[in-house]
């Protein structure tokens, strides 16, 4: 497997410099933040071979993989959108109103939570708390939060999704 | 004006980079803290009175008396940076804009603590502040206050940032190290403790954030001085992240003298609620402690103004009162239904469990089905009472205190709101308009000009 799925050099770096950060026996440590890397590197989800090349990397079972993977919510256990928006949905959120912009973003971009777009640029999830209380209403898109939420503000995203010009990291 | 000791720098430019940091005095407390020994340190932080800062409010230096120090074994200090509370966003502020100052806490408390090695387990969703600290970890190696021999004092301590994936369990200690270690994050039995056998079988201890960035105001001014400011045992200042229906939401310090009544209304804090509308209820220390109509929020049963200190909240116990919590201050003004409220957080719980104990793991999904109905429609006065006994199920029976935690926001829902329930019961309009505040008069007038 691990002939066609391989990390790019400057991502082995990493990957080596995330490993040295735990003791040598301790090498499983280093699991959660290589997902991370896997999975933005591998088409923003894991999939089994993908979990498999982590496994061999770290020298541990596939399972102790999948069993963390499919364990935290962060990592997608199948194909998601270019973009992926994650709207939280927490009380605190709710009071603002989230639910008007979840159901603007569900009508305008006609899928619902947890679909992508037929397109591929777009998938919507909800998100848990994500700690923007204070900034609400909030979604998380890559790397980033987008806080105040209007719905204004999400269309301007979207375009700007649409235009390439979206900055997820 | 509250006396601010963690965000008295917060404002300045650039004080997220070493160079203003250090003109501004950081570090000196480093300085201060390697002259010293370690035990006169945990001695200092005994003294002061310091209270973790995560939730549980347990007593800081006590904790760290508690380390095992077998010979030969490593020890560790980790730093819980998995904020992901309902309700609490001040760790994300410490780190966003004053990182150094938890490296300067944190390199104190490992010297205290004997440890070599530190870690800082980040929730995964707060990626972009990996970078802000990973740089203000660079920045402190370089300038000598991190890596091998620090100023000469014999002292070496390397720092790494661990980022997580999602998983507000981790917050829960023995959780955030078995994800530390690589694995699933659920929590493990105790004893041991993981002052006795924590991360990898060492020795370790987990700190909040807050927590430890207030080490560094306590070495610069003592415990005792620290001990001086508060009201009882809630000494020093506290972190308080303002959400929900209120004017100036963010991060406030507050020195845990003042009322809930001034948080809520000064134009110093939270500055009252938006368009004149009147406070119905609040949840002052993030979401797993028992919300409490404005009534019984702002007084104590005894008539006294309640203060915004773990004592007075708590005051009352869970039939009047609440706690402090994380210091995550949801505010609902008078048009928020508490059904709807409840049944977000029953969701947030029923994704949140880690699935290892039965009475959590089916509790909560219980709950939020149970909860739907009532907000749907479809509840009967049945459902009231087996969403009381459901939530009665699940607390005190479960490893971690998550059970707790997702049991309390609905019991207190229930205790203070029941009628709001009975409403959705047997009133069809429950589903296009809200209960309002019907008896849960607020004592604050609503300004006579709404803004």
């Amino acid at each position: 497997m691990s002939e066609t799925i391989a990390f790019r050099p400057e991502t082995m770096e990493q990957v080596h410099k995330i490993i040295a950060r735990y003791p040598e026996e301790r090498k499983k440590s280093a699991l959660i933040p290589l997902l991370h890397l896997a999975q933005k590197e591998f088409g923003g989800w894991l999939a089994v071979p993908v979990m498999d090349y982590v496994a061999e990397i770290l020298s541990i079972q596939p399972i102790e993989v999948y069993e963390v993977a499919t364990f935290y919510t962060m990592f997608n256990m199948k194909p998601v959108g270019k973009y992926v928006l994650e709207v939280c949905q927490t009380g605190p959120c709710m009071l603002n109103g989230s639910d008007e912009i979840i159901k603007h973003i569900q009508e305008t971009l006609n899928i619902k939570n947890g679909e992508t777009t037929a397109d591929g640029l777009f998938t919507l999830k909800t998100a848990e708390c994500l700690g923007a209380c204070g900034y609400a209403p909030m979604m998380q898109m890559g790397k980033f939060y987008h806080e105040h939420l209007t719905k204004e503000k999400v269309n301007e995203i979207l375009q700007l999704c649409r235009e390439g010009q979206f900055a997820l990291d | 004006m509250s006396k601010k000791l963690l965000l008295k720098d917060a404002h300045i430019e650039g004080i997220r980079f070493y160079d203003t940091y250090r003109k501004q005095g950081g570090y000196g407390a480093v300085e201060t803290a390697l002259k010293m020994t370690p035990e006169a340190i945990v001695e200092e932080v005994k003294t002061s009175g310091l209270r973790g800062r995560g939730g549980a409010g347990f007593p800081t230096g006590l904790k760290w008396s508690f380390l095992a120090k077998p010979e030969g074994v490593p020890r560790y200090l980790v730093v819980n940076a998995d904020e992901s509370e309902p309700g609490t966003f001040k760790d994300r502020y410490l780190m966003e804009f004053l990182p150094h100052l938890l490296i300067e806490g944190m390199i104190i408390s490992s010297f205290a603590l004997g440890a070599n090695t530190a870690y800082i387990y980040i929730r995964g969703e707060y990626a972009w502040i990996v970078d802000i600290l990973e740089e203000a970890i660079d920045e402190a190696k370089a300038a000598g206050f991190l890596g091998k021999n620090i100023l000469g004092a014999g002292y070496d301590l390397e720092i790494y940032v661990h980022r997580g994936a999602g998983a507000y369990i981790c917050g829960e200690e023995t959780a955030l190290l078995e994800s530390l270690e690589g694995k699933r994050g659920n929590p493990r039995l105790k004893p041991p403790f993981p002052a006795v056998k924590g991360l990898w079988e060492s020795p370790t201890v987990v700190n909040n954030v807050e927590t430890i960035a207030a080490v560094v105001p306590i070495i610069n001014i003592t415990g005792a001085e620290y001990a001086k400011i508060g009201v009882g045992k809630s000494t020093g200042t506290k972190l308080i992240s303002a959400c929900g229906n209120i004017n100036r939401p963010g991060v406030y310090e507050i020195d845990m003298t003042i009322s809930v009544e001034e948080f809520i209304y000064s134009d110093e804090y939270c500055g009252g609620i938006p368009n004149g509308k009147r406070l119905k209820a609040c949840i002052p220390g993030g979401s797993s402690v028992p919300i409490v109509p404005a009534n019984l929020l702002l007084k104590t049963i005894n008539g006294e103004p309640r203060l915004m200190n773990y004592e007075s909240l708590a005051d009352g116990g869970f039939a009047t009162g609440t706690m402090m919590g994380s210091g995550g201050f949801i505010v609902l003004d008078e048009d928020q239904c508490v059904v709807k409220h409840t049944l977000t957080l029953a969701h947030f719980y029923m994704h949140e469990s880690c699935g290892q104990c039965t009475p959590c793991r089916e509790g909560t999904g219980w709950m939020w089905r149970i909860l739907s109905k009532l907000e749907n429609g479809t509840g009967t006065f049945a459902d009231i009472d087996l969403l009381w006994d459901v939530q009665r199920k699940i607390e005190g029976n479960t490893i971690c205190p998550l059970g707790d935690a997702a049991a309390w926001p609905v019991a207190a829902a229930i205790r203070h709101f029941r009628d709001e329930f009975e409403w959705h019961v047997d009133n069809p309009e429950a589903l296009t308009k809200n209960y309002g505040l019907a008896n849960y008069a607020d004592p604050i007038p609503a300004p006579a000009v709404a803004e």
